[in-house]
């Protein structure tokens, strides 16, 4: 079995004096779509900052591609190929949708560090930009107004930013917060293509796309992994019933 | 739009000639400090319009760079060539330094620290006694250039200066829409996601703030050069305010707004200071009035204006 490409060992975070993450052991394998599930304040997002870099561990360790990060800044960390989405839509509003794709491309691609030349017409930017937002379907957008798309748009371009970086790791805090019906479905058809490209964590609240989409679901609970499985084996899991799954999935 | 700059350029050279009819010593002298404090204007809207980053200091730069001249004219070193190096370097080398401290904070901090670092400025030229101190130290002559004076010739002068403010306003536009610019810019849009991008926004900030700090200090090499004295007051944190308001009362974020705020702040207060005394009366709820009516400054008011008499000439036909 080959290495996983992210792994957590014994994290702990406190926001003073609770206890947010407790001695927390994760894994996410090559290829697979890891989804971590649980209640309001189990730590998802907390989790997800964690291993972005947006929050520093209390103690532990987060290996990431064979690599200790723990004490790598966040764009190091996504230079090493660690992309996310965030629960709140994070864009740049007053760029167009191309832009938004351009700057990933161009985060990877080169020295930023160049004062002539106009970024915008690069080809060398753009092409892979847009070819990243036609697999998404956001062709159309492309010269609008990052600031001016719906919100199931938003989260899309939001898609389309992480695939531009060629990530080795996807992180997705709760792509479908706040989506309709029918955007989630376009949004779940969207990651279900990503799947097995790159691997992917996934937060998310909408059981229906968990159990769509995930190869592995963690349930967290008070900080702490309560159990790790097949979607099958979670559904059944009498414990995860208890603690969260409950009446919804009766 | 793109014509206005250069209708302002072309205004800028043209003057000189209609001088002649009269006043030229003070048109050209009024004009030429217009242009000076539109170079410094031009760095400061690449901080504030671009990147959000308000810096309160900024008359540190100009300053930094008129003491350097001053200075090294003291110990009869007049030469362009090493002059213009120097004060560059100065002005950009205290940029970047304290720029490394001042971008490590955000929003009312980053102002406060700026302010205090441009006062540190001020009060160190108010106690450098060998230099005048609070008093100022006059400059002898102009620079030379290889041992040659001219820049003695008022007109030459004049023109040197237009041609260093054309300079640094197509710097500012190649920069604003370059690599650089564009991740300077997103760090003004959403720092957070251009982290997560892999940009270390910071870098790219203090490569700004440095690059801010040489157009101030040409400005106060050319500044030193055109009042032939140099005082502690140029660094005066009343010089930083004039400075932000010139770059608002134009329009942020439009490179062109600078120049356009620096004239009109500069001719309008010529004007108002000829009526009375007390003119800041009249100046002060007048620039209130530009920022309520037109977030976009004068060129703001003007492009609502324009787009107003357009709709009205569709509108009329029908």
């Amino acid at each position: 079995m080959t290495a996983p490409v992210l792994r957590l060992e014994g994290l702990n975070k406190n926001f003073g004096g609770l206890a947010v993450t407790r001695n927390l052991n994760f894994e996410v394998a090559a290829g697979e779509l890891h989804a971590v599930i649980g209640p309001n304040g189990a730590g998802k997002t907390t989790l997800i900052n964690l291993i972005s870099g947006l929050l520093p561990a209390d103690s532990g360790c987060v290996v990431f591609a064979g690599r200790d990060v723990t004490a790598l800044p966040v764009p190091e960390r996504a230079k090493l190929g660690m992309a996310r989405s965030f629960q709140i839509t994070s864009i740049l509003p007053g760029f167009s949708v191309l832009e938004n794709v351009a700057l990933a491309v161009q985060a990877r691609m080169g020295s930023s560090f160049r004062f002539v030349g106009e970024a915008a017409a690069e080809r060398a930017l753009n092409e892979p930009a847009m070819a990243a937002l036609d697999e998404i379907g956001l062709t159309t957008c492309a010269h609008r107004l990052a600031g001016h798309l719906s919100h199931g748009e938003k989260r899309a371009l939001e898609l389309t930013i992480a695939l531009a970086m060629q990530p080795k790791l996807l992180l997705l805090d709760e792509p479908m917060a706040g989506v309709g019906r029918d955007e989630t479905d376009q949004l779940i058809d969207v990651l279900s293509r990503l799947k097995g490209r790159f691997p992917i964590l996934l937060v998310e609240h909408d059981m229906t796309a968990v159990f769509a989409l995930a190869d592995r679901i963690s349930v967290l609970l008070y900080g702490q992994i309560l159990t790790s499985g097949t979607p099958d084996a979670v559904r059944a899991d009498p414990q995860v019933v208890a603690a969260y799954l409950g009446e919804e999935m009766e | 739009m793109n014509r206005l700059p250069i209708a302002i350029f072309l205004g800028f050279a043209l003057l000189p000639l209609a001088a002649v009819f009269g006043a030229e010593k003070y048109l050209l002298d009024l004009f030429m400090r217009v242009m000076i404090f539109a170079i410094a204007a031009l760095g400061l809207d690449l901080l504030v319009g671009f990147g959000a980053l308000v810096s309160f200091g900024h008359a540190a730069f100009i300053g930094i760079g008129a003491y350097a001249v001053a200075i090294l004219a003291s110990h009869g070193i007049n030469d362009v060539l090493i002059s213009l190096p120097v004060a560059l370097l100065a002005a950009t080398a205290f940029a970047y330094l304290t720029g490394s401290i001042c971008l490590r904070t955000r929003g009312v901090y980053f102002i406060m620290i700026t302010l205090a670092f441009g006062q540190m400025a001020y009060f160190l030229a108010s106690s450098l006694a060998p230099y005048g101190g609070d008093d100022g130290l006059t400059m002898h002559a102009r620079s030379t250039l290889f041992g040659l004076t001219p820049f003695k010739n008022e007109r030459l002068f004049y023109y040197t200066v237009l041609a260093c403010l054309i300079g640094c306003y197509a710097l500012c536009r190649t920069l604003v829409v370059s690599r650089f610019g564009r991740v300077f810019r997103g760090a003004r849009e959403n720092a957070t996601r251009m982290a997560t991008l892999g940009f270390d926004v910071y870098r790219y900030q203090l490569t700004a703030y440095a690059i801010s700090g040489a157009l101030g200090g040409l400005a106060g090499f050319l500044l030193a050069n055109a009042t032939d004295f140099v005082s502690p007051a140029y660094m005066s944190w009343q010089r930083s305010g004039e400075l932000i308001i010139m770059i608002i009362l134009g329009g942020l974020g439009t490179l062109h707004g600078a120049i356009v705020g620096t004239l009109a702040y500069s001719l309008l207060g010529e004007y108002l200071s000829g009526l009375t005394e007390n003119w800041k009366m009249i100046f002060g709820p007048l620039l209130v009035l530009v920022v309520l009516l037109a977030r976009g400054g004068l060129l703001g008011l003007a492009a609502l204006v324009t787009s107003g008499w357009r709709k009205q000439r569709t509108e009329r036909p029908t």
